[in-house]
């Protein structure tokens, strides 16, 4: 099993190291940028400032336009629901339909948010959540490098449809109790608003995910587990946006990608079913559209593009996604 | 390969889908048992965890606050906490500690509008409204109003002075002469911000903040106050006590809760009973 070690070898020698590192890259500056907006101030450096400059004659001009800036943070609150600069609402569909199975009626600036935010993920595909946004993917995907670099191999074999049953119950939960149960356990929302605003015990449960991962489960969290990426895995069930087995003739069955993808059973309809008349396109609603696969193989099989491509063709191969939350 | 074949391994596959799935249906039945039973017992919020101005009531609450912590964020004195993963505080949601950080009653309440779900209900919009919990002079032994010295610091603080917290002077038994000052709390009038417990100048606060619930005694239903009733009906709803009669001698009246006997006499009449106490003592004794 030499061959797995080196996952990513030919790609780094054919690409370079960047270049088989380049949706990685993005993915983390996404992930690592959004959780930084959520900290930094509206006006960095305006305390400082205060000893004249040209920044602080802009700050303080802008200031009287709008006094509110001053103390105030790029985007206030955290994942289940957020204001940026005071504007654009954005709230969490899984976190606000618990709510509303709950017994609430959300306000207007939570629908607005949630609107906003279902028709951002209808576009892209939903567990673009799960990889470009939620910061557990950081723990998992350690995990998952870790179990690759230790060789470890066995993995319990929890079915992959346990999420879609753990959704169920985060649903039936606030329907029989009246209270957002799932809220006080949720791993996804309790790290970010842990690092957002201060983390408590949460670290032993995110070690405990990393643990999980790396030890009982490949994969296990985000893979089978956490209903949140089962809530979005639905969400983008027919999302446009996809990743596409364009050069699929070219494959040389290195086997990296199914290595490194997260989701692996998704690949082998779309890279290997050209015999049985399927199309290029990853059409799983569970592939994340991380674009490890892209990154990590040689021949350039992979790219982003249209769901529609499943059909016309391979034609229409766009590059680009969208990473802001 | 043969279509009995074809059926055979068919039917295994799917009883062993159908165990699978009724093995996972079953393990995640019974997380979600254990989740819910937890949560029930993880709902209790400490005493001295106040809510932001205007929740919902406990229960209405945790169905409602989605832990987006935006109270948190606009509150201009940041006294405001979400309930961290081993705290008492059920997880994410919205707290401040009176003694450390009491809420300091903002005019135009910024941490409700920015509620996403009405779990800090948006119709309050007066602060004075607001009943975030009751505070409560807990001890008297030590409160030192009660031992007789001038503080009235609760009082001084509180944004509702004269309303909230009144003094009510009482007499000093043991010096004899001195008056206490002794603070008082009104339920109809105070929010339960907490600017008295932060105030207290002892080492742990005599005047302490409580949710409502551990705060208020309450009534049994069925309980009328006659007095009340009274001045709602206009008139007593039961018969009227019969004025008592006292058997005294002409020209005197005994008033019960006032002057005591009263003699009306008439100006230069004798009167029934000598106005000199010793006539009555001695009375009988004249002669001897």
């Amino acid at each position: 099993m030499a061959k797995q070690l080196e996952v990513g070898v030919e790609a780094i020698q054919a690409k370079g190291w960047f270049g088989a590192h380049k949706w990685l890259i993005l993915r983390r500056i996404s992930q690592l940028s959004i959780l930084g907006l959520f900290l930094l101030p509206a006006l960095p450096g305006y305390q400082s400032a205060t000893d004249a400059g040209a920044l602080a004659s802009f700050w303080n001009s802008l200031l009287e336009m709008w006094p509110a800036l001053e103390n105030m943070k790029v985007v206030k609150g955290n994942l289940a629901a957020s204001m940026t600069l005071d504007v654009i609402p954005l709230t969490d569909p899984h976190i606000l339909l618990q709510a509303i199975l709950a017994g609430v009626e959300p306000h207007k600036d939570a629908i607005i948010g949630v609107i906003i935010v279902i028709g951002f993920y209808l576009l892209v595909s939903g567990r673009v959540y799960c990889s470009w946004v939620c910061p557990v993917n950081m723990v998992t995907d350690a995990a998952s490098w870790l179990r690759r670099k230790l060789g470890i191999k066995s993995s319990s074999r929890i079915n992959r449809s346990t999420r879609y049953w753990m959704l169920g119950m985060t649903l039936i939960l606030p329907l029989i109790t009246g209270s957002i149960v799932w809220e006080l356990f949720n791993p996804v929302s309790m790290m970010f608003r842990g690092i957002v605003f201060g983390l408590g015990m949460a670290w032993v449960l995110i070690l405990g995910i990393f643990l999980f991962d790396l030890l009982i489960s490949k994969d296990g969290w985000c893979g089978r587990l956490c209903p949140v990426g089962a809530f979005y895995s639905l969400l983008g069930s027919k999302s446009p946006l996809k990743v596409v087995a364009a050069k699929r003739e070219q494959c040389n069955d290195c086997m990296d990608c199914f290595v490194v993808c997260p989701e692996a059973q998704v690949i082998k309809p779309a890279l290997k079913g050209a015999d049985k008349g399927l199309g290029p396109v990853i059409l799983s609603s569970n592939c994340t559209n991380c674009g490890r696969c892209i990154d990590v193989c040689a021949k350039d099989v992979f790219n982003f593009g249209k769901r529609s491509s499943d059909e016309v063709g391979m034609n229409n191969v766009s590059d680009s996604t969208a990473q802001q939350h | 390969m043969s279509d009995s074949a074809k059926s055979k391994t068919k039917g295994v596959n799917r009883r062993q889908f159908m165990g699978d799935m009724l093995k996972t249906a079953c393990g995640v039945g019974l997380m979600g048992m254990g989740l819910g039973f937890y949560a029930n017992k993880a709902d209790a919020l400490p005493a001295m965890a106040i809510r932001p101005p205007g929740a919902l009531p406990e229960d209405e609450f945790l169905g409602a606050c989605i832990r987006c912590g935006l109270c948190v964020r606009d509150c201009p004195y940041d006294i405001l906490k979400l309930g961290q993963l081993g705290d008492d505080v059920p997880t994410g949601t919205p707290y401040f500690t009176a003694r450390t950080g009491p809420c300091e009653m903002c005019e135009d309440i910024p941490c409700i509008p920015v509620c996403p779900t009405n779990a800090l209900d948006h119709s309050l919009t007066d602060i004075r409204d607001s009943r975030m919990g009751l505070a409560v002079l807990v001890d008297q032994e030590t409160c030192i109003a009660f031992l007789g010295l001038r503080c009235e610091v609760c009082f001084n603080i509180c944004p509702i002075r004269g309303d909230a917290i009144t003094l009510e002077y009482q007499h000093n038994d043991r010096s004899g002469k001195h008056a206490l000052f002794i603070p008082v709390v009104h339920s109809d009038a105070c929010t339960g911000c907490g600017l008295c417990e932060k105030a207290c100048i002892l080492e742990e606060a005599a005047i302490k903040v409580f949710p409502m619930h551990l705060a208020k005694g309450e009534l049994g239903k069925h309980y009328r106050i006659g007095w009340e009733e009274k001045e709602n009906a206009g008139k007593s709803l039961v018969a009227p006590d019969i004025e008592h009669q006292y058997n005294l001698p002409e020209g005197v009246r005994y008033d019960l809760q006032g002057e005591g006997l009263i003699i009306e006499s008439k100006e230069d009449a004798e009167l029934p009973i000598s106005s000199n106490p010793l006539d009555t003592l001695n009375r009988g004794l004249e002669d001897k």
